[in-house]
C-alpha cells in the first residue's frame, strides 16, 4: 500500500470520525433536553423525539462520504488501488468538508435542537416552525457533502 | 459548563408551564372567600395529595418542598443554590438561639429544606459547637448567641443574623458562575439595607446601629443611605432617586406594602429574560425565584381573604408573576 492509499484512508476516516463525533454530541444535548421534558409530560415524547434525530444526519453524511472514499480507492473490494502522494492528498482535502463542517454544524445543530426542545415544551403547536431552527443548520452539511462527494468522485485514480 | 444543566432546564420548562399565570392569580383574588381561594389552589393541585389537608401553611409549606425537592431531583450541586438558600439557613439559626435561650420548643419555626434542619441546629446551638456550622456562620452565630443569652438584646440578635445572612450571600455571590445569582444577591442585598434604613428611621434607630445592620453592597453606599435614614423619610427617597432603586423611592413614598411590592417586581423583571435562555442555571434559579414569588403571592392573598380585605386592596399587594 502507498503512501497515496494511506493519505486517502485518513481522509475516509476523518469524515467518518469528525462527522460522527459532532452527531454523537448534538444527538446527545438533544437528547438530555428531550429526556427532561419528557420526565415531566411524556406525551411529548414524539415531538421531542424527531427534533433529537435532527443533528444525527451529519455522521450519516461522514459515513456516506467514507464509503465512497474507500470505494474509490479500492478499499472495499479488497484490493486497493496504489495512490500517488498527490493523488491521495487531493483525496484527503475531498473528504475535510465534510469531516469539519459535519463536527461543527453537528454541534451547533445539536444545541439549537435544545432551544427548539423549549418551544416545543411550551407551544406544541409550533412544533413545525421549532424543527426549522435547528433544520437551518443542516443547509452548511449539505453544502459540505455535496462537495466532497462532488470532489471524492471527481479525483481520477 | 452549561451543558451540564440541559436536562434540568428542559424539566423546567414543562414545569414552567404549571406556575400560575397573571389570570391564574386574577381568578384566585376575584374567589369570594377564605374557604373557596383555599380550595381553588387545592385544585390546581397544591398541597399534599397524601394528607388532603385544608391548612393553609399546610399547603404552602408543602409547595416550597415540592420545589427544592424537584430541583434536588435535577441538579447533583444543591451549593450553587446557596444565595436563595442561604436566608433560611440563617432563619434556622436565629430561631434555634432565640428557642434555645427561652427554654421552649415551638412547632414549625425552622425550614427543614435548609442546610441545617431545625433540630440540628438546636443540638449546635446548645452545644455552642459553632465548629459544626459552615465557616461563613460562626462569627456571625459567636455574636448573636452573645446578644441574646448574655445582654438579652433579641433586636441586636435579629439585626447581627440578618447581617450575616447578607454578608454571606454576597460572598456566595462572587462565587457564583452565573450572572444572574449575582443580580439576584445584589438586589437582595440593596433591598435589605433600604429595608433596614426605612425600618430604623421609624423606630428612631442611630446610625451605628444601622450601619452595624446593613451589608455592603455595588449599587448602594450604605454610608450615605444611613445619613439619609437619620434625616428622615424624605432624605431616603431624595438619595435613592439617584440610584437604580429610583422606582423603589416612588414606591416608597406611596406605602410600604407598594415598596415590598416593588422589590419582588423588580427580581421578577431581573430573572424574566432567563424564560429564553437554553443552558446555564439561570433557567433553574429563576423557576426557584419565581416559584417562591408565587407562593409568597399566594400566602398574601389567602391571608387578605381570611381578613376580609376588598378586592382592590388585594390587588396593590399582588405581586407580577414569571409566566
Amino acid at each position: 500500500m502507498t503512501m497515496g492509499t494511506v493519505l486517502a484512508l485518513v481522509g475516509a476516516a476523518l469524515a467518518v470520525i469528525l462527522a460522527g463525533m459532532g452527531s454523537a454530541y448534538g444527538v446527545g444535548v438533544a437528547g438530555q433536553a428531550a429526556a427532561g421534558v419528557v420526565s415531566e409530560d411524556p406525551s411529548k415524547f414524539a415531538k421531542v423525539l424527531i427534533i433529537q434525530l435532527l443533528p444525527g444526519t451529519q455522521g450519516i453524511y461522514g459515513l456516506l462520504v467514507g464509503f465512497i472514499a474507500l470505494s474509490n480507492i479500492g478499499i472495499l473490494s479488497g484490493t486497493p488501488k496504489e495512490l500517488t502522494v498527490a493523488q491521495g492528498l487531493m483525496m484527503l482535502a475531498a473528504c475535510l468538508p465534510i469531516a469539519v463542517v459535519g463536527l461543527v454544524s453537528a454541534m451547533h445543530q445539536g444545541k439549537t435542537a435544545v432551544a427548539a426542545v423549549g418551544i416545543v415544551v411550551k407551544k406544541p403547536d409550533q412544533f413545525g416552525k421549532a424543527m426549522l431552527f435547528p433544520a437551518m443548520v443542516e443547509t452548511y452539511a449539505i453544502l459540505a457533502l455535496l462537495v466532497s462527494i462532488l470532489a471524492v468522485n471527481g479525483i481520477k485514480l | 459548563m452549561a451543558d451540564k444543566y440541559i436536562y434540568a432546564v428542559a424539566r423546567i420548562r414543562a414545569l414552567e408551564m404549571t406556575l400560575m399565570s397573571q389570570a391564574a392569580i386574577e381568578q384566585l383574588v376575584a374567589t369570594d372567600s377564605y374557604k373557596k381561594a383555599v380550595q381553588f389552589i387545592i385544585e390546581k393541585g397544591w398541597g399534599d395529595s397524601d394528607k388532603a389537608s385544608m391548612d393553609e401553611n399546610d399547603i404552602l409549606r408543602a409547595e416550597t418542598d415540592k420545589t427544592w425537592a424537584a430541583v434536588a431531583e435535577m441538579v447533583d450541586d444543591m451549593s450553587v443554590f446557596n444565595v436563595i438558600r442561604l436566608p433560611d439557613l440563617y432563619h434556622n439559626l436565629k430561631a434555634a438561639i432565640k428557642t434555645v435561650v427561652a427554654g421552649e420548643s415551638p412547632a414549625h419555626v425552622f425550614f427543614d429544606n435548609a442546610e441545617i434542619d431545625g433540630q440540628k441546629m438546636l443540638s449546635i446551638v446548645r452545644d455552642k459547637a459553632w465548629d459544626r456550622l459552615p465557616e461563613h456562620m460562626r462569627d456571625c452565630a459567636r455574636e448573636a448567641w452573645d446578644c441574646m443569652a448574655q445582654a438579652g438584646d433579641g433586636q441586636m440578635c435579629d439585626a447581627v443574623i440578618d447581617r450575616g445572612t447578607l454578608l454571606a450571600i454576597m460572598k456566595a455571590a462572587k462565587k457564583a458562575d452565573d450572572s444572574l445569582l449575582r443580580d439576584y444577591a445584589e438586589t437582595t442585598v440593596a433591598v435589605a439595607d433600604i429595608k433596614i434604613a426605612v425600618r430604623s428611621m421609624k423606630t428612631g434607630k442611630n446610625k451605628d446601629f444601622m450601619k452595624r445592620a446593613m451589608a455592603e453592597c455595588n449599587t448602594l453606599d450604605i454610608d450615605r443611605l444611613a445619613t439619609a435614614a437619620v434625616a428622615g423619610m424624605e432624605e431616603i427617597e431624595r438619595y435613592l432617586a439617584d440610584t437604580a432603586y429610583a422606582g423603589g423611592a416612588e414606591a416608597l413614598s406611596e406605602s410600604a406594602s407598594a415598596f415590598e411590592r416593588w422589590c419582588d417586581n423588580r427580581i421578577i423583571e431581573t430573572i424574566k429574560p432567563q424564560k429564553y435562555n437554553p443552558f446555564t442555571v439561570g433557567p433553574i434559579v429563576a423557576y426557584i425565584l419565581a416559584r417562591l414569588n408565587e407562593i409568597k403571592t399566594v400566602r398574601i392573598i389567602l391571608t387578605c381573604k381570611l381578613n376580609q380585605l376588598p378586592e382592590e386592596a388585594i390587588r396593590e399587594r399582588v405581586r407580577e408573576m414569571y409566566v
